[in-house]
């Protein structure tokens, strides 16, 4: 048995552990439940426990790593966010309109997963319909910040990142659509990967926004990310912007060497009231990659990238208001239906079913789409976001990849932007252009701050890369990492 | 651009939400902070400019059209709130 607690390995050394018969996958799976007994209660990052299944699941996956048909991920145990089907298992999507639902179904990922060896340990809390940047948002409780329990996670896949951060999982799943998966993961010092959209498919996704939703994982070492990133990846009929194309071998061929590698560093993403810690920590981690042999410019320019935020806060909403309006109270969930017609019992079970932010969205995007503000809002959003992926493919025509912070802030103080939604929408300002532009991006650890209370706080460092080229961006997290220690801090918990 | 509690309830008709007063409120100040937001996007020039409507350059994608299995109907009906047989039941929609 090794010298560390179970619960603390990264996927890769667990598997390394299991291929070599040092533990089993039922050890892993008990070691993870045990964690979760003991700290849970503090973090609440979990809206349903699934024990009974993971143990049946981990004791398939030893049997099967006893006839040497093992994947990377056969037997170690992962958590899912509560936005993907899981067939027979509830997946509520953070939403009291959905808290009935058991899914007929498995998501694309969780049959892929499912094919690897996954052992689920659970469903995952967030932000309602993904829509928040805090963990907030939840009708279920928030979720709290492992390395500060008066902190939020960040969000919206907040439960994921806690889970992996907390060591409740060795692995997640996340959906990403204006940063739902890198932010969580720099504010509770994970990694965090969204893939290229088209990349892997969102059959059984729950819709939030279509053109921009795309899940991938959260892990505790990039070599991970990338292992996660095979298995779920790759061309799917069942979703019509599956992108026809191999999944890439990226985990196998990591190297630590960046000679060559022409690294951008866009000015516009260092936006006015960023965190000094943060931008010193962002500016460090790019020195490093300079040292590692990487070729810096620090001068690129994006500026329609200051349009994204408005950009987004248009397309999300309206995309969103037309993906939400299947729940009517007909088919499934929450339903009121004691009203005095069909469209009082429709509205009914909308308002209790719904909270405030999908509300707020639901009504942007209605008003968005709407008679006589089509052309002023969606269509110029539309437009713009053409000038917005412009800039990116001119910067991607002399970079291999770009280098920016994930957020401009460390974790915050639960309750601190609930009442202005605004500035919780800034939160995100640094990870949506990537969405607007459909490009792979990873957030990484690259530092520490101390709050004034004395609060360690995790920074992150986010890399990106030409669509479909995740090869370059995994080349220099991996480099980065491998020549830094940040991904071996633990909460302290 | 300022959205009135009329503009409000109107948009809530149209999204099929039902507001408390509360929310009536609250909304009608929040909303109108957010479409504040977005008009700094009158300003960009976009003369000439194409939408993007998603990123991929996937046009009228076909999938051959063959039999598959259906969800069953015990599945489909399994998370019905209330149902009439094999049937969803809903209010009448059209009344006389």
């Amino acid at each position: 048995m090794p010298s560390e607690p179970l619960h603390r390995l990264t996927l890769s050394e667990a598997a390394d552990l299991l291929h070599r018969r040092e533990v089993s996958s039922v050890d892993l799976t008990r070691a993870a439940f045990a964690r979760i007994a003991e700290v849970e209660g503090s973090i609440h990052a979990f809206l349903t426990l699934t024990e009974d299944l993971a143990l049946e699941q981990a004791r398939e996956a030893d049997a099967r790593i006893g006839r040497g048909e093992a994947t990377p991920l056969t037997g170690v145990p992962g958590a899912i966010k509560d936005v993907i089907c899981t067939k027979g298992v509830r997946t509520t999507c953070g939403s009291r309109i959905l808290e009935p639902y058991v899914p007929p179904y498995d998501a694309a990922v969780i049959t892929l997963l499912k094919e690897a060896g996954l052992v689920m340990v659970g469903k995952t809390n967030m932000d309602e319909f993904a829509m928040g940047s805090s963990g907030e948002n939840s009708a279920y409780g928030p979720t709290r910040n492992p390395w500060a329990l008066d902190r939020v996670p960040g969000g919206s896949s907040s439960g994921s990142a806690a889970a992996v951060a907390a060591g409740m999982a060795h692995y997640a799943l996340g959906s990403d659509t204006g940063g739902s998966i890198r932010q969580p993961a720099a504010l509770c010092g994970v990694v965090g990967f969204k893939p290229t959209y088209g990349r892997v498919s969102r059959y059984g996704l729950v819709a939030f926004a279509s053109s921009l939703d795309q899940i991938g994982p959260l892990t505790r070492s990039v070599r991970d990310a990338a292992l996660v990133f095979e298995a779920i990846s790759g061309y799917d009929a069942r979703d019509s912007t599956s992108a026809p194309l191999e999944t890439p071998r990226i985990a196998d061929s990591l190297k630590v060497d960046l000679r060559g590698l022409r690294v951008g560093v866009p000015q516009e993403f260092f936006v006015e009231g960023m965190v000094d810690s943060v931008r010193s920590s962002v500016e460090a981690a790019i020195q490093q990659m300079e040292a590692l042999g990487a070729e810096v410019d620090w001068e690129v320019s994006l500026p329609s990238t200051a349009h994204a935020l408005a950009v987004y806060y248009i397309i999300a909403p309206s995309e969103a208001s037309a993906n939400l309006a299947r729940y009517d109270g007909v088919k499934y969930g929450f339903s009121y239906h004691e009203g005095e017609s069909m469209w009082e019992n429709m509205e009914k079970t909308r308002q209790h079913g719904f909270g405030d932010e999908v509300k707020r969205r639901i009504m942007l995007g209605t008003y968005a789409l709407s008679a006589g503000y089509y052309d002023a809002y969606y269509l110029k959003a539309q437009k713009v976001r053409t000038l917005i992926r412009r800039e990116f493919d001119a910067a991607f025509q002399t970079h291999d990849i770009l280098v920016t912070p994930v957020s401009p802030t460390p974790a915050f103080h639960l309750g601190a932007k609930l009442d202005d939604p605004l500035q919780m929408y800034l939160s995100d300002i640094c990870t949506i252009p990537v969405n607007i532009a459909g490009l792979p991006g990873i957030s990484l650890p690259c530092g520490m701050m101390e709050a004034p209370d004395g609060t360690r706080l995790p920074i992150g460092v986010q890399i990106l890369a030409r669509p479909f080229d995740e090869a370059s961006l995994f080349r220099a997290a991996y480099a980065y990492e491998q020549a830094t220690d940040w991904h071996h801090q633990f909460p302290p918990l | 651009m300022p959205l009135s509690r009329e503009d409000v309830q109107h948009i809530a008709r149209l999204a099929r939400v039902g507001l408390s007063e509360r929310d009536m409120e609250h909304f009608s100040e929040q909303l109108s902070q957010i479409l504040d937001y977005f008009e700094r996007l009158q300003q960009v020039d976009t003369e000439g400019v194409p939408p993007t409507a998603h990123t991929l350059s996937l046009h009228n994608v076909m999938r051959a059209d063959e039999e598959q299995p259906p969800l069953e109907p015990e599945a489909a009906l399994a998370n019905a709130p209330l149902r009439e047989g094999d049937h969803f039941r809903v209010r009448a929609i059209l009344e006389e």
